[in-house]
């Protein structure tokens, strides 16, 4: 996969009551959750996840309440990636298991300024930051999130898998 | 109880590695059986509609699923009514024992734990942050996504990446009124809100003897908030005497010895002082004296991290023959119907009516501004909650101050943050 588009940065902390404030939770739907997607905290946040379509972010992003709400809503919202030096965990999960890309990089998100053009290509494993004509390492995911990846998500890879489609709670 | 373990593994890895059957090492990818899957009015109909939309047309145990309505419930709007629909019709379609609707309904952490359904040695997964609760008990529990929830339904898994541990060895015994939220707080305040980032929060040490399990609940709820994957607890007397108070057995659990841990606090439990976390994150903790007189438009007492038994006694005894002031609004939500009982018939309720306080049906409400107490622009509070964000309680210009009930109560006497010392 390639990705390409524009920088836009956060800091450190982005947590997931500023990505999708509880008051939204009463719905579940992609499109009405991407109207609200950080709106008390970047008032333009929509038109930069659809004209530029890279956020770039700090330590920890994520963090806070588990709701796959927050990566359903950048999803709804058109953005491409999140460059980040951290993920907080849970939501690091969520954006594997539904399959928003996620690129943990502590230097390309410190090298990253506004409007900087990036290039991802996750094949070769390299991200571009044009504007600096800087390039770094994409490092890969452990193969079973890898595979998770390439089903498409958790749960179409376990409606694929007899073997999970019948497990009873049993181990590995 | 069992003679103390001679392993060098953390508690997370003791637990994980005898479901398996064989040692796992911190960093490796495992996929586990679980013993409960937890899912809320929020969470759930996400994991139903992903569940439904794949395929899968029986849960892996009827018995082994927990449905709790507890985020916006009673429900406070149409769409939040909607939401409660598709759990309640999934529950009733898949005949799962462990659903719970307005009228039994609790606060999912605090219910769970009460009635018996999560238990030490489990391992257990729940679509709540919050879920790491229950390592209180000395289980393994830890919050994941709908996703997982809907995986976890579906086949009785979960994915984990074995985690690092950190450790804490706690020692000595706290002051009057200075309880479980004031030891996380503390420890948030030293070791931030990445502190723990993917690691196990493990609790051990002589302090746990002066720790009652409603400390240790409060304590394990907040790991998440250090980012940590769970907290977990030794288990001990405390443990058992509440677990046979539910017919179930305790699982002999010990922290390894210190050396085995990469990275180790120690916690001197009776110089801990009451705590406060300014706006906007639970990490910037300070003793109360050093943030006192800030003018608090509401106070909330309850939620998944102060609604038990414990925490309103100590808030009835600050407000017994007490007015709140005027300019606070206080509202008080024991977090089970069980606890709302309990604290019916100590008294607790008609001291908090008499000092002017609202008292409501359990609900996590208030505590992620969805009901029963959303503050307005420019408005502070104090909360006895768990997270302090931006927006958290209401309005993005709104702010939330966080302690334990002592701090929480006494400031809605005072209509100003200060210490329960000073109040009473």
């Amino acid at each position: 996969m390639i990705i390409t588009g524009r920088a836009f940065i956060y800091g450190d902390n982005i947590d997931t009551d500023v990505i999708i404030p509880a008051r939204y939770l009463n719905s579940f739907d992609p499109q009405i959750l991407a109207r609200h997607a950080m709106a008390d905290f970047d008032a333009d946040f929509a038109s930069k996840a659809k004209e530029r379509g890279i956020l770039v972010a700090g330590f920890n992003f994520g963090c806070g309440s588990s709701r796959e709400h927050a990566p359903i809503a950048l999803l709804g919202s058109g953005i491409k990636c999140v460059i980040a030096k951290s993920f907080a965990r849970i939501f690091f999960r969520n954006a594997i298991n539904i399959g928003l890309v996620i690129i943990e990089s502590e230097k390309a998100a410190e090298r990253a300024a506004d409007g900087d053009s990036m290039t991802i290509d996750t094949q070769k494993g390299v991200i571009k930051n044009l504007s600096k004509g800087e390039e770094y390492p994409l490092l890969p995911f452990p193969p079973f999130l890898q595979k998770i990846i390439d089903s498409g998500g958790l749960l179409k890879m376990a409606a694929a898998d007899e073997k999970l489609k019948k497990a009873g709670g049993g181990n590995e | 109880m069992a003679i103390k373990t001679k392993t060098k593994m953390s508690m997370t890895r003791q637990l994980i590695s005898s479901r398996l059957g064989r040692e796992v090492s911190a960093g490796e990818i495992v996929m586990v059986g679980v013993d409960m899957v937890l899912g809320n009015d929020i969470t759930s109909p996400v994991a139903i509609k992903e569940f439904e939309s794949h395929g899968f047309k029986n849960v892996f145990d009827k018995n082994k699923i927990a449905l709790v309505l507890d985020h916006f419930v009673p429900c406070k709007d149409i769409l939040s009514a909607n939401q409660c629909k598709i759990v309640r019709e999934f529950a009733s379609r898949q005949g799962i024992k462990h659903f719970f609707d307005a009228g039994d309904m609790g606060i999912e952490h605090a219910l769970l734990p009460e009635k018996g359904i999560v238990k030490s040695g489990d391992i257990v997964i729940g679509a709540d942050s919050h879920t790491c609760t229950y390592g209180a008990l000395g289980a393994f529990s830890t919050g994941v996504g709908s996703t997982d929830m809907a995986f976890g339904m579906a086949t009785g898994k979960v994915w984990l990446k074995v985690p690092e541990a950190v450790c804490f060895v706690l020692k000595g015994k706290p002051k009057k009124w200075v309880g479980g939220k004031d030891v996380i707080l503390h420890i948030l305040g030293e070791i931030t809100v990445s502190g723990a980032l993917y690691k196990s929060m493990e609790f051990c040490g002589e302090g746990l003897r002066s720790l009652s399990m409603d400390d240790r609940f409060t304590i394990a709820n907040m790991a998440i908030e250090a980012g940590a994957k769970n907290g977990i607890f030794e288990t001990d007397e405390i443990t058992s005497a509440y677990e046979s108070e539910r017919n179930n057995p305790t699982f002999p659990l010990f922290a390894p010895e210190v050396s085995a841990y990469g990275k180790v606090y120690e916690i001197d439990l009776s110089e801990i002082e009451f705590m406060v976390s300014a706006p906007h994150s639970p990490d910037n903790a300070f003793p109360v004296n050093e943030i006192s007189g800030v003018k608090v438009d509401q106070c909330v007492i309850g939620s998944c991290t102060n609604g038990r038994i414990s925490d309103l006694a100590a808030a009835a005894e600050i407000l017994s023959g007490k007015k709140v002031h005027p300019g606070t609004r206080t509202i008080i939500i024991p977090a089970t119907q069980d606890i709302y009982l309990e604290a019916l018939k100590k008294g607790y309720i008609e001291t908090f009516i008499q000092a002017g306080c609202v008292v409501s049906t359990p609900t996590c409400g208030p505590c992620l501004g969805g009901h029963m107490g959303v503050l307005a622009d420019g408005e502070k509070a104090i909360a006895t909650t768990n997270r302090n964000f931006l927006g958290r309680m209401g309005h993005p210009g709104s702010e939330v101050y966080l302690s334990g009930p002592a701090v929480a109560a006494s400031s809605a006497i005072a209509g100003e943050i200060v210490s329960p010392l000073e109040a009473v």
